[in-house]
């Protein structure tokens, strides 16, 4: 059970867009939700939801563009535990992806991802940023849901 | 670390040995390129040994559902054996763990190719 819903200080760097940036981040928010006071389990989860999510910001925001960054901040406050990725990149669509449990698209390819993140998470938000690039917050409830 | 693979022969059946992570990138296309040089030789009989793949993401759970319609596409078949509580788990909210033939001893795996 979480045992530090008091917060932890935020954590913010700007990551490579690369996939090496995407181990690292995930090894980031999974040292981090353990400090928050998750579990192995539940810190796995939220890692392997974080690496989705900068997949995205990496692939198909940024585009793997050696100039664009991924900014990413983690912090625990108000028994809520935060993880803000936000790339450069021009946008893309997060809602056109199939329901990879339809029957239909079990055996496709891709499509996942943003399956998993909602699987993992409590909340996922999308916003625009000004003049381009994407932020995704995800959050997840300190404590018992 | 990225996935290491081995691959044996026992019998009929093609056994990848599978460790490591199976992730976007390099994981991802070292089981793809694996599969398909077993399939261009022939070989329709393929068990993925799971047992020592202590990561799966999106894109490494795609590679299986590829591994498998690969196979499936020459007239074959791809069981997987050995799987990690966390990897079963992900087959499991993915609705793929019904797809899959999985079993956790190799000896009955084996045989049930027969």
């Amino acid at each position: 059970m979480p045992t530090n819903p008091n917060g932890t200080q935020p954590f913010e760097q700007d990551l490579d867009s690369t996939l090496e940036a995407v181990d690292k981040a995930e090894a980031i928010v999974v040292e981090q939700a353990m400090k928050a006071g998750f579990d192995e389990d539940e810190a796995h989860q939220i890692g392997m939801a974080v690496r989705e999510c900068v997949v995205n910001a990496v692939v198909h925001g940024n585009r793997y563009s050696a100039h664009k960054k991924v900014h990413f901040t983690v912090f625990s406050r108000d028994n809520r535990f935060t993880i803000k990725i936000a790339d450069q990149g021009e946008g893309f669509e997060l809602t056109a992806v199939p329901d990879p449990l339809a029957e239909e698209n079990l055996l496709r390819h891709s499509g996942r991802g943003m399956f998993l993140i909602r699987a993992f998470m409590d909340s996922l938000e999308v916003k625009k940023l000004s003049p381009h690039g994407t932020e995704v917050t995800l959050t997840k409830a300190l404590g018992p849901a | 670390m990225s996935v290491k693979l081995n691959v044996r022969q026992v019998g009929d059946v093609s056994v990848i040995d599978a460790a490591g992570r199976i992730t976007l990138g390099e994981g991802s296309s070292t089981l793809r390129d694996a599969l398909r040089d077993l399939v261009t030789k022939g070989h329709k009989k393929v068990l993925l040994n799971l047992s020592e793949v202590s990561y799966i993401d999106s894109s490494g759970i795609g590679e299986l559902v590829s591994a498998y319609t690969t196979v499936a596409n020459q007239g074959g078949v791809l069981k997987l054996l050995g799987l990690t509580k966390r990897v079963k788990d992900l087959l499991q909210i993915t609705k793929l763990y019904t797809v899959f033939e999985v079993h956790d001893d190799e000896a009955a795996a084996l045989r049930s190719f027969a």
